[in-house]
């Protein structure tokens, strides 16, 4: 075409560059949006440090499963039997622990590894017989959910060891308590700290990484932009921590899910599997005729989907304190919700870990928002239906108009 | 002094940021055959969609006369209606509805929305006959080949009244009977009065069948030849396109021809859907260090297959055969062992099957070597991001960076990317499959510049072509494919393409 001559690195405006990236900008000012929202209209209930750690209980188990249903979404499949999965590991876990008395540093490795063969149980028709994952995983939702009524004879099962329920309901103890300069504020000194370091670590670490774009002459986003963002980052972790700190600490499974959060980016950014699964979901016959397994890739895209599942599933029976049937149920679609407000395409090769985990946090925000202002289920479904439309939405808009 | 049924007066398209066509005049007569010709990102397919209001009135600057009126028509129907029909290079038929249903597709015979099935298929049996098509009405999409799906669009056209008929790129996937047949079909056409606008590449076939030839260079008219006042031979339309006379379509080389490296002996395989048929029959050949071979043959002889089968079994099966790198024997059975051994395949679908288009060029670059760029697992950015630079320098790819997604390249370009990232797994045989379709004149110099460089350092490169001046302007060595067979092998002195069709037509008898 006659201007494309400009090869010259001519560096992109402000404007453009927000235009460029308006969807990650666009998500976290989302999730800040609704979070102020409902600190509001709740006379703020939500930022209270009971709720907030609630909000971590409620909604790891769908951040953590978003992980690994992003890499599905990514992979240009899908995963339905999720919620399945949780009911049956709750299941099972519920035999080993109460029925067989097993300790808990036995059972939770045996169900992840559980629900790694279901995952391959279901990876390998989608992966080696090429069957749909859409029907190859609605008929796994059904046989795992019917399985889950078997072992259980139908009949809710509890209570359970109390070092089974740390996993959802454990806090990281206060070693730090002698370096606490209030201590009738602050409750737990090392949530406090943990907090700090991580926002002065994410600091210098982005300080760090966009020195080195420069000296490599890779594009930087505008520094204003990465300022903001930081900044809003910073005061908004701040104040969790800060909030966290005056009640019980730092739950297990925040530390849990932030170490996952963090795996999973570096997986999807910076290996070879992630890249290739991103390229797998662009274009899977280029990327087989590239001389990638994409079979197996597939295949273990499934597996670890059912790892961590089952590892969700373990967490929500903890915290309930009992395996029922319908433990799990609609979870698959909260999980595949979040992808997709996260920015997920549904024909795959794009998505990000940390827009599956904004996605998921806007979910979570607004389930319990809604509840405290004692909105129904129903409008709570209609509200979150439409939400997940507009995201959508938004996306093809921009898509169109670029 | 002739009837104009078209006329184009200063038309201008602008696109965010780039003008697309500007200024430019177009004048079609009535009954004749108008090639339209140009490298790609001319402004020929734009300059069409204008004219079939893809781009609605208003959109673009200039004027519209058709059949004596100023028009504007605001969308594709409106075209339709006055007779101005448009064959899109990508076929627009639904490969599992019948011709029938393709051909009536939402036009359908019917009353109150009941379709009237036997006036249908009459319909359409007497516009397949005009056509020249002798297939059942019934016939799904699917189980024809591409050449006829073309004459099923020209069916569908003439269904509609046709008065004009564009075709963009129609033989663009044709082999050379059903381009023949096609061209003859539109000459017959020109006959019975009615006119045509044929976007190619192909410059032969422009010079068999146009009356008049327009060029465009940069989204402006260069000039429009009348080939009749005179002989208009294929280094004039050249001239026209790229600007500058080239006297050499293909760079010189001196070949430095060395020892064998890959060897394929006896090699059968069966075919990939039609599991008891035997596609490929004791297919035997070479390739030297340093040495470009040619694959020759028509479509559906053999040689897309050959390369496949070859790589990692991508293609049929009961493959059975000996492949030999450097006199020892290696495994091909998978991709990754093939790679290994040696091979790099760039496909001839380099959207479908060579890029990733939603990836970036530096992505698509390491993806087949992603090891190299990586320590257990990890990539390395700054590494990858070298080699990425260092090909998209080597290769002179166009654009931005090496971030920018490979979809918006041009042909030529995304063809560079599909090049380094086999380059980038230092393969010893390179297959070529239609290395240059679909690009235009300025990148396929360039491309076989590239070849060129890779035979001097020693690689040996296979290369398939359907354009037989490609393979006699840049081969070593031609073998000619047949039917699964391989019927000839042609030294460069004896190779041309009355020798490559002699073989291919005596072999044709044989059987």
């Amino acid at each position: 075409m006659v201007a494309d001559t400009s090869t010259q690195n001519n560096k992109p405006s402000i404007g453009d560059y927000l235009k460029n990236n308006i969807r990650e900008y666009g998500l976290l000012v989302a999730l800040v949006v609704i979070m102020l929202f409902f600190q509001f209209v709740t006379n703020g209930v939500l930022f209270k440090p009971v709720n907030i750690t609630n909000l971590v209980l409620q909604n790891s188990f769908i951040v953590i499963m978003a992980l690994g249903m992003l890499l599905i979404i990514v992979a240009g499949h899908i995963d339905l039997s999720v919620g399945s999965i949780v009911a049956f590991i709750g299941a099972i876990s519920a035999i080993m622990l109460v029925k067989w008395g097993l300790p808990a540093f036995v059972v939770i490795p045996a169900c992840l590894v559980v629900g790694g063969i279901m995952g391959a149980a279901q990876g390998y028709w989608v992966a080696y017989q090429k069957i749909p994952s859409f029907i190859v995983t609605l008929a796994g939702m059904l046989v795992f959910r019917g399985l889950t009524y078997v072992v259980l004879g139908g009949r809710p099962i509890g209570p359970f060891p109390k070092e089974f329920q740390l996993l959802s309901t454990g806090f990281v103890p206060d070693f730090l308590y002698f370096l606490n300069p209030a201590p009738e504020l602050i409750q737990n000194m090392v949530a406090l700290l943990a907090v700090v370091a991580l926002v002065g670590y994410a600091i210098y670490a982005g300080i760090r990484d966009r020195r080195i774009n420069e000296q490599h002459g890779t594009e930087n986003e505008p520094f204003i932009f990465f300022a903001i963002q930081m900044a809003v980052i910073a005061v908004v972790a701040l104040f969790i921590g800060f909030q966290l700190a005056t009640y019980r600490g730092l739950p297990n499974v925040l530390i849990a899910m932030a170490v996952l959060i963090a795996l999973y980016t570096f997986i999807t950014t910076r290996s070879t599997i992630g890249r290739r699964i991103y390229a797998m979901g662009g274009n899977v016959k280029a990327t087989k005729l590239s001389g990638i397994n994409t079979e197996r890739l597939t295949f273990y895209t499934f597996v670890n989907m059912g790892v961590l599942a089952a590892l969700a599933g373990m967490i929500i029976t903890a915290r309930l304190n009992s395996a029922t049937p319908k433990a799990g149920v609609g979870f698959e679609l909260d999980v595949i919700a979040a992808c997709f407000i996260g920015g997920a395409s549904a024909s795959g090769g794009v998505g990000k870990i940390i827009g599956a985990v904004i996605g998921a946090f806007i979910m979570g925000v607004m389930n319990n928002g809604m509840s405290i202002m004692g909105i129904g289920i129903d409008y709570q479904q209609l509200i979150k239906g439409l939400v997940l439309l507009a995201a959508v939405f938004f996306d093809v808009y921009n898509k169109n108009k670029g | 002094m002739d009837n104009i049924i078209l006329e184009m007066r200063g038309i201008t398209k602008t696109f965010p940021g780039v003008k697309a066509l500007d200024n430019v005049s177009f004048k079609v007569r009535e009954g004749e055959i108008h090639a339209l010709v140009g490298e790609n990102g001319a402004g020929k397919s734009t300059l069409m969609k204008v004219l079939s209001g893809v781009y609605p009135a208003g959109t673009y600057e200039g004027e519209i006369h058709y059949g004596g009126e100023a028009r504007r028509f605001s969308t594709i129907s409106d075209s339709e209606d006055l007779g101005i029909i448009i064959i899109h290079q990508e076929l627009a038929l639904v490969p599992l509805l019948s011709i029938a249903e393709n051909i009536f597709l939402g036009n359908e015979i019917a009353s109150n929305g009941v379709i009237h099935w036997p006036q249908t298929f009459a319909r359409t049996q007497e516009l397949l006959k005009k056509v020249g098509l002798s297939e059942s009405p019934a016939t799904l999409i699917t189980d024809i080949g591409v050449g006829k799906q073309q004459l099923v669009e020209i069916a569908k056209a003439l269904s509609k009244k046709v008065r004009l008929l564009i075709l963009d790129e129609p033989t663009a996937s044709l082999n050379e009977t059903d381009s023949d047949a096609l061209l003859k079909l539109l000459m017959e056409f020109r006959t019975q009065g009615m006119t045509s606008i044929i976007i190619s590449h192909k410059l032969n076939e422009i010079r068999k069948v146009a009356d008049q030839i327009t060029i465009l260079r940069d989204g402006g008219t260069v000039e429009t030849l009348d080939c009749h006042s005179e002989d208009i031979g294929e280094d004039r339309i050249i001239k026209g396109m790229v600007g500058r006379a080239m006297e050499d379509r293909y760079p010189p080389r001196e070949p430095k021809i060395g020892e064998t490296l890959l060897e394929v002996k006896n090699w059968n395989v069966f075919h990939q859907q039609h599991r008891d048929r035997q596609f490929l029959h004791d297919v035997n050949f070479t390739v030297r260090a340093g040495e470009v071979v040619g694959i020759a043959g028509l479509m559906g002889a053999g040689r897309t297959e050959t390369a496949m089968s070859l790589f990692g079994k991508s293609w049929g099966h009961k493959i059975t055969g000996e492949v030999k790198m450097r006199g020892k024997p290696v495994d091909v059975s998978t991709i990754p062992r093939a790679i290994d051994a040696g091979l790099a395949y760039v496909t001839e679908d380099r959207k479908q099957l060579g890029l990733v288009l939603i990836n970036n060029i530096k992505e698509n670059t390491t993806l087949s070597n992603l090891k190299a760029v990586a320590s257990s697992g990890v990539i390395d950015d700054r590494k990858e991001a070298k080699v990425a630079s260092d090909y998209r320098s080597k290769l002179r790819i166009r654009s931005h960076s090496i971030y920018q997604e490979t979809v918006n390249l041009s042909g030529g370009n995304q063809q560079k990317v599909v090049l380094s990232k086999w380059l980038f797994t230092n393969p010893e045989v390179l297959i070529l499959d239609e290395p240059t379709r679909g690009i235009d004149i300025g990148a396929k110099y360039e491309i076989y510049t590239i070849i060129n460089q890779l035979a001097a350092e020693g690689k040996g490169i296979l290369m398939i072509s359907s354009e037989m001046p490609e393979l006699l302007g840049t081969c070593d060595r031609i073998y000619v494919m047949n039917e699964g067979r391989i019927v000839a092998e042609l030294s460069k002195a004896e190779a041309s393409q009355e020798s490559i069709m002699r073989a291919i037509m005596r072999s044709g008898e044989k059987h």
